[in-house]
């Protein structure tokens, strides 16, 4: 199956990559499985928490605060990190914050790295840039692991390879890993990994990491894991990298809290996921004695500049939202083109990425609302997605001029606007509808998806209209 | 690169213009109307602890103070270890006679990663999580020595014990602020990445086990601590690092 096929030009819309993804049964017999599953376990870790909402209102008030004054922030961080013997680096796009990375690790004479998880350095795309540079990188965490062996790229936050299954797995670790004879049990796919991987760490002098957290008060930073491998990371190179969006920063060390009681069990569904590493710049006789904090803006300040768009940067990256979406549970995440997918990328990549290359991404969603519901910092996607397809539409009509305003879909926009704003235009226009629906109506059903109104009546009915409005019956009546 | 930081700094502040100049980060309320403080009970506490450890398929063994050397050394005898890493500072009195103690005087990472495991104390323990944590505090040693051991048993002190996460993380402030790293442990090393079946072990000790040592608690897990810190320096005998088998 190859997306390639539908792409027109430039990136592909959501529309046009969604229909491979639908048709792709072993895909869709995955994602169900792991999705449905996620679901209800983390249903039921967040239900034995008897504060969970006061939880969750903590986690958006801090990041809000954080958020407004982010600035502020990310000087005390700075500072602190510093004071620790850590040293801080700034990048204002991606490529910048991979040339930094490229360069720490040529000025150590160095042609390998080990990696974590770190979704930011799939943004940037620092495996590429560190290959182009000459430098191996090896992604430690399992998942990560099965998508750069097959080439392929992740498709969920929190389980990237949520798209293979254990048979795919299996083949892939017999032909990259060289393991004959192995079996299908994860426990045996593990055991392979962790074989595999134990050298690359021992080997290894330099180690890049995400961050999950960014303590401005104390310079901490904090990596949340299930496997270890961030712990090995964080612990036996010489000199350790961390690349960190700057919206990952917390005022206080006691914010963490808040938000390592809200990210396991919206993630995993766990009470504490298994490892949670703090460090605090470089400590003497423990773990590595070079520590670089990259600071990466990418996109980042212009979701900041939307005031509506901007809660999008609270997201502490649980993946609650993707596991919940009647979209992403059938559609996947490479459908959203983007290292965010879901909902919480239909609202983070086309203000990250820009709306005209990302600007399907707000349909990608049928506003029910579940994401909002789970998100533990109350994100209110929804809101978020109809603010941008407003974004998005009238900033393409001020794009065509004069044939943007005369648009059907604008025409008739502006005639609603004007009914709904005035009570004698709205009955005016509900009688007017009534004498002019019963033709269109008489089967029970629209018409099928003709003219310039089509993408609204091609998957919709129209309802049967009553014979008298709800203001007539009600002067009749009352 | 100082381009960059002038620059990102104004681009974030371009972007906050809707915030009043006036307002300061106290400005924007923050309401903590979550639980902050326990309501259990010291055994109780204890039984959670225990009941959540155990729940992410880590053992838990309940001794008392003294009884510590022989858990250990039935530990070791029921896992097959018999040279393990210890923490330079770690007490004589938990150490069996049977078993070969390797203190981690700067042990490389090869030397750590073909021991048969590692014996801890650690800072704290979190029951509703069931979570262990290391501070680099007495007894714990550095990250490295819990990390590469396959096999890793901790000592928890009944009255190192707090109920909820947010009594652990104030716990927790000072080591912090003296950039001593912090670990939590829940449970062994683990993965859901493959069709989300949990393995246990992947890349951190396979097996976690824990003496949960009870005894006349009269004291909060502060004052333990402090008292604890106080203690005068153990015995630093030279690791007796004899052939392997």
């Amino acid at each position: 199956m190859t997306l390639d096929a539908v792409v027109t030009r430039g990136h592909p819309t959501f529309e046009q990559r969604a229909p491979a993804a639908l048709a792709d049964s072993q895909l869709r017999h995955n994602l169900r499985n792991a999705t449905g599953t996620i679901r209800r376990r983390r249903a039921a870790a967040v239900g034995e928490m008897p504060d969970w909402q006061a939880l969750r209102e903590a986690g958006r008030a801090i990041k809000e605060r954080t958020l407004r004054h982010l600035d502020h922030y990310l000087l005390q961080l700075e500072a602190a990190v510093e004071r620790a013997d850590g040293q801080v680096h700034w990048a204002r796009d991606g490529d910048e914050a991979n040339a930094i990375v490229v360069d720490i690790v040529r000025r150590h004479g160095e042609t390998a790295v080990v990696k974590s998880k770190s979704i930011t350095s799939e943004e940037t795309g620092l495996d590429a840039a560190l290959s182009a540079a000459g430098i191996t990188a090896t992604e430690t965490d399992l998942a990560e692991l099965i998508v750069q062996l097959a080439h392929d790229t992740p498709s969920h936050i929190l389980v990237p390879a949520i798209h293979f299954n254990r048979a795919q797995i299996r083949e892939l670790f017999i032909r990259e890993l060289g393991v004959p004879g192995l079996s299908d049990r994860p426990a045996d796919l593990a055991e392979a990994a962790r074989v595999y991987l134990r050298r690359k760490f021992l080997e290894t002098r330099i180690g890049i990491t995400g961050a999950n957290f960014a303590v401005a008060e104390t310079g901490t930073v904090c990596v949340v894991e299930s496997e270890g491998n961030g712990r090995m990371v964080a612990t036996l190179p010489d000199v350790l990298i961390t690349l960190a969006g700057i919206e990952k920063v917390l005022p206080t060390w006691r914010d963490l809290e808040v938000f390592l009681q809200l990210l396991p069990r919206s993630s995993t569904a766990e009470r504490m996921n298994p490892y949670n590493s703090f460090w605090t710049g470089v400590t003497e006789g423990d773990g590595p004695r070079e520590f670089h904090l990259v600071l990466l803006d990418n996109g980042r300040t212009d979701v900041l500049r939307d005031e509506v768009g901007r809660q999008a940067l609270r997201c502490i990256r649980c993946s609650a939202c993707l596991n919940v979406c009647p979209v992403y549970s059938r559609v996947g995440g490479h459908a959203y083109d983007s290292v965010y997918p879901g909902p919480i990328g239909a609202i983070l990549t086309p203000q990250l990425r820009g709306l005209a290359q990302a600007g399907s991404l707000p349909w990608a969603s049928s506003l029910c609302g579940a994401c909002y519901e789970v998100c533990p910092v109350m994100i209110n996607i929804p809101e978020a997605l109809v603010h941008l397809r407003g974004r998005v539409v009238r900033e393409g009509q001020d794009a065509r001029g004069l044939r943007g305003r005369l648009d059907p879909e604008n025409v008739a926009m502006q005639a609603v606007a004007l009914a709904f704003g005035d009570a004698r235009r709205f009955e005016a226009a509900q009688r007017l509808l009534l004498r002019g629906a019963g033709p269109v109506t008489r089967a029970g059903a629209a018409p099928g998806g003709r003219g310039p109104l089509a993408a609204w009546t091609t998957l919709r009915d129209l309802p049967d209209l009553p014979g008298q409005t709800f203001r007539d019956w009600w002067r009749e009546n009352r | 690169m100082s381009g960059a930081r002038e620059d990102v700094l104004r681009r974030v502040r371009a972007a906050l213009r809707d915030v009043p100049t006036g307002e300061t980060p106290e400005d924007v309320p923050v309401p903590r109307d979550y639980r902050g403080a326990g309501v259990l009970q010291r055994e109780e506490v204890a039984a959670l602890f225990a009941e959540r450890v155990a729940e992410y398929r880590a053992t838990v063994h309940r001794v008392t103070q003294d009884g510590i050397a022989e858990a250990v050394a039935e530990a070791c005898a029921r896992r097959g270890a018999r040279r393990i890493v210890v923490p330079p500072d770690l007490p004589d009195g938990w150490l069996p006679g049977e078993i070969e103690v390797v203190r981690d005087e700067g042990l490389s990472n090869a030397a750590l990663n073909d021991s048969d495991g590692v014996l801890s104390g650690c800072a704290l323990g979190i029951a509703q999580t069931g979570t262990i944590v290391l501070d680099g505090g007495p007894r714990q040693g550095r990250r490295a020595i819990t990390l590469l051991p396959d096999y890793h048993l901790c000592v928890v002190f009944a009255d190192q014990l707090v109920e909820l996460v947010p009594e652990a993380i104030a716990l927790l402030e000072a080591a912090a602020r003296t950039g001593r790293p912090v670990t939590f442990i829940s449970g062994p090393s683990a993965t859901s990445d493959i069709e989300l079946q949990r393995v246990e072990g992947v890349h951190g000790p396979r097996t976690l086990e824990v003496l949960l040592v009870e005894e006349a608690v009269t004291q909060s897990p502060v004052l333990r601590r402090q008292r604890n810190a106080t203690r005068p320096a153990h015995v630093r005998e030279s690791g007796r690092t004899g052939s392997r088998r």
